[in-house]
């Protein structure tokens, strides 16, 4: 092809064919390929700021419990969980939202008053009021769900997260 | 390279031979009415395809079978574009094969030596029919229901068998989940691979007698 720009007819016809070939692949392969993965690029966020009330509900000392449901869509498909925890209004203003979940099995924890710790009705576990372990087989402390008040309202922050991290 | 695995693959199969049978066959001078054929096994591979793609979303259950299709339509990627070459092409492809049928019975070319060409295309277009049919009830709406329960209803009304017809048509005495499970069965599975077998068939059929031409001044 030394002559010139000119290109032979044949080598037109290659060029012409391999690319509607190409648009007509892209044409059916984006769309299918878009609609196979599309569940994969939808990636939800579960985070969120869960509004328990005011802080006046919750009284100094002792664990109060509260409780609140997340939904989840997956297709066509929602699931709605429950989930739990404790608030301990310290006397210094602190504040400590426990999850209620066990870290041994995921069981309900239970405030006992008058022996002042949780206790897990599954395998005998116990823990303080802060959610260290003080009997049984859980590996380490319940859960904390981050906190803030905003205008005299509580809030945690979903999901809780692993006690003493970083 | 290219080059290599070319020669390799014909040697083993024979692309040469293929291209002769497949391709290079004598033809009668055109028409465009006997394209309707290949027109159908066009569409027979597109519902095939886009039939398969469906199938990665939708749920053949009472509880399940209308959400996940309001989920293919809103929820995900091009799934209406997916889903509606397939619902407008089922109306096209029974058009078409009856369009093929009218052609092939105008022109005379189910006679000898092609009556079995035609015997299997009717079965085909019955096959076809039964695809439309049994994919009526899968979006599992108000329609897809009622349609079935009328229709079902007709076997019903056959003397003698029609309560047996009615009962194994429904797998039951009402229109349910069952109903449901075997028309999706019917339809993703028992027709299309009669239809698949009985396709290639019809193709060989049409390969070895190759394709009737038109009486010309001299017949």
């Amino acid at each position: 092809m030394a002559s010139s720009h000119r290109i032979s007819r044949r080598d037109f016809v290659k060029v012409v064919t391999a690319t509607l070939s190409g648009i007509m692949g892209a044409a059916l392969g984006i769309p299918i390929i878009s609609y196979l993965i599309d569940p994969a690029l939808n990636v939800q966020s579960s985070e969120a700021w869960i509004p328990l009330g005011p802080l006046e509900g919750f009284s100094i000392g002792s664990p109060k419990s509260f409780s609140f449901t997340r939904s989840n869509v997956n297709g066509w498909e929602k699931t709605v969980n429950s989930y739990g925890g404790f608030i301990l209004r310290k006397s210094g203003g602190e504040l400590l939202a426990l999850s209620n979940r066990c870290t041994h099995l995921s069981c309900s924890v239970n405030w006992d008053e008058a022996k002042k710790w949780y206790a897990c009705p599954c395998h005998d576990a116990q823990f303080d009021a802060d959610g260290e372990v003080l009997a049984g087989p859980p590996p380490h402390a319940l859960d904390q769900f981050e906190t803030k008040v905003e205008e005299g309202n509580l809030f945690v922050h979903f999901p809780a997260v692993k006690a003493h991290e970083g | 390279m290219m080059k290599n695995i070319y020669a390799w693959l014909d040697e083993r199969l024979g692309f040469d031979d293929m291209y002769k049978m497949l391709l290079d066959r004598p033809e009668p001078h055109g028409n465009w009415w006997n394209t309707l054929g290949s027109a159908s096994l066009f569409l027979f591979i597109m519902q095939g395809v886009t039939g398969i793609f469906l199938t990665v979303y939708y749920t053949p259950s009472p509880d399940h079978a209308y959400d996940s299709i309001q989920y293919i339509m809103n929820g995900v990627a091009f799934g209406w574009l997916i889903r509606g070459m397939h619902h407008w092409g089922a109306s096209l492809m029974v058009l078409v094969v009856f369009i093929h049928m009218l052609r092939t019975f105008f022109s005379a070319s189910y006679k000898y030596p092609r009556e079995l060409t035609w015997i299997v295309g009717s079965v085909l277009f019955l096959l076809t029919l039964g695809m439309g049919f049994t994919g009526y009830l899968l979006p599992f709406n108000q329609r897809a229901y009622w349609a079935t329960v009328v229709a079902t209803n007709i076997g019903g009304v056959v003397p003698g068998a029609g309560p047996f017809i009615l009962r194994a048509l429904r797998g039951g005495s009402d229109v349910s989940a069952l109903t449901l499970s075997r028309f999706f069965s019917a339809h993703i599975w028992m027709l299309p691979a009669a239809l698949a077998g009985l396709i290639g068939l019809h193709l060989y059929l049409i390969m070895r007698h190759g394709e009737s031409a038109y009486p010309d001044k001299d017949d």
